[in-house]
């Protein structure tokens, strides 16, 4: 593959020394010429120095002939800019951009620029994986199913407790599958309310622990 | 008419200026705070006792944004100093809040022409400046 690199920070200049590394014909464009210059002794003629939102500083690094194009500076709006030429001006046909600021997702996607990579966003959701807002267990974890059972505690003022099942809102992908009460436990029915101080077992695809912890967050602590 | 201005420097601060001056309703966004005092050089009075509206914060902000008024907004105009920021947000105004008068200031000649052809309003100083240039070097010749 042909792949240009736009950014020759600590993410463009790992990037493209692995995928050097795979076999890959990679270009690496850098605007900083200290930078460059750094970059350059080990790179060689893989590096270029120029502005890459510059569309001859594009054409000169072959983006006409890249299977793909990476957008990885430290600005969003680059980023953005330099996938939507490289996409919709040469027709490179798989662009990824990455997104410094996670409040900047929106714009990406309102452009249409995908995938944006937010380490930022990654690391706020391992967050909320490993060490969750609102109090749930993680009981089982099928990282190559992506699918996961957590245990959550219905709390005094949950807007959960007195809720038939199926009145909860979870969202697809997920379903109660247990409900534990006074030391046993059942399997419930849609029409089985759930109680203060109850322990729901939740099967979920991986990714949904936010969207399911706000149906028993107390409304004081949502905020 | 309401127009929201994008960069208080040299060029948005005096758009914005002549069109306060001419009766619409003006809101400018700034990330530098400092920028109101180009908009109130040579002015008697401060730039909102003149009836116009200042909002610092950047633009990709779209709290900002919408504190300076986008969605009442008639015209916007994208004049910071970073062509991609005024291609970014330019089309945030066009295609989010459908702004249905939008005019973007890119210094790039290139970029100007591409996104022109794809239905942008840009506007090129540098391209200008080149025609008038060669004008004015063509008139010295054979004068």
């Amino acid at each position: 593959m042909y792949i240009v690199v736009v950014g020759a920070g600590k993410v463009g200049w790992n990037l493209a020394r692995e995928l050097i590394g795979k076999g890959n014909e990679v270009t690496v464009i850098e605007s900083e010429p200290s930078r460059f210059a750094m970059v350059e002794e080990e790179l060689e003629h893989a590096v270029h120095y120029g502005d890459g939102s510059e569309l001859w500083v594009l054409e000169r690094a072959g983006v006409g002939r890249a299977d793909m194009v990476i957008a990885v500076t430290g600005d969003d709006e680059d980023n953005i800019l330099i996938c939507q030429v490289a996409r919709e001006k040469y027709g490179v046909e798989r662009v990824i951009a990455r997104c410094n600021n996670p409040r900047n997702l929106q714009h990406f996607e309102l452009l249409g620029i995908k995938p944006a990579v937010s380490a930022t966003d990654l690391i706020l959701r391992l967050i909320e994986h490993e060490v969750p807002r609102y109090g749930f267990l993680h009981l089982l974890d099928l990282p190559q199913e992506r699918l996961e059972i957590i245990e959550i505690e219905v709390a005094e003022g949950s807007p959960a407790a007195g809720t038939m099942v199926k009145d909860l809102g979870l969202p697809d992908g997920s379903l109660a599958i247990a409900i534990l009460r006074h030391g046993a436990g059942f399997v419930p029915l849609h029409d089985s309310v759930i109680e203060a101080g109850d322990e729901v077992l939740i099967v979920l695809d991986t990714g949904l622990e936010a969207k399911i912890t706000e149906r028993f967050q107390p409304p004081a602590e949502a905020a | 008419m309401f127009v929201l201005i994008v960069g208080s420097g040299r060029v948005g601060s005096a758009v914005a200026r002549s069109m306060l001056q001419e009766g619409h309703q003006v809101s400018v966004l700034d990330e530098d705070a400092e920028a109101l005092a180009l908009l109130e050089r040579n002015q008697d009075q401060a730039w909102e006792d003149l009836g116009g509206q200042f909002t610092v914060g950047t633009a990709l902000e779209i709290d900002a944004l919408l504190e300076a008024g986008i969605e009442q907004a008639d015209a916007f105009v994208a004049a910071t100093d970073g062509d991609n920021t005024n291609l970014v947000i330019a089309q945030i105004a066009k295609r989010r809040f459908n702004v249905p008068t939008v005019v973007v200031r890119v210094l790039d000649p290139a970029r100007a022409e591409w996104y022109s052809e794809q239905g942008l309003s840009t506007v090129c100083p540098t391209a200008v400046a080149i025609d008038m240039l060669q004008q004015a070097v063509r008139a010295e010749v054979k004068g």
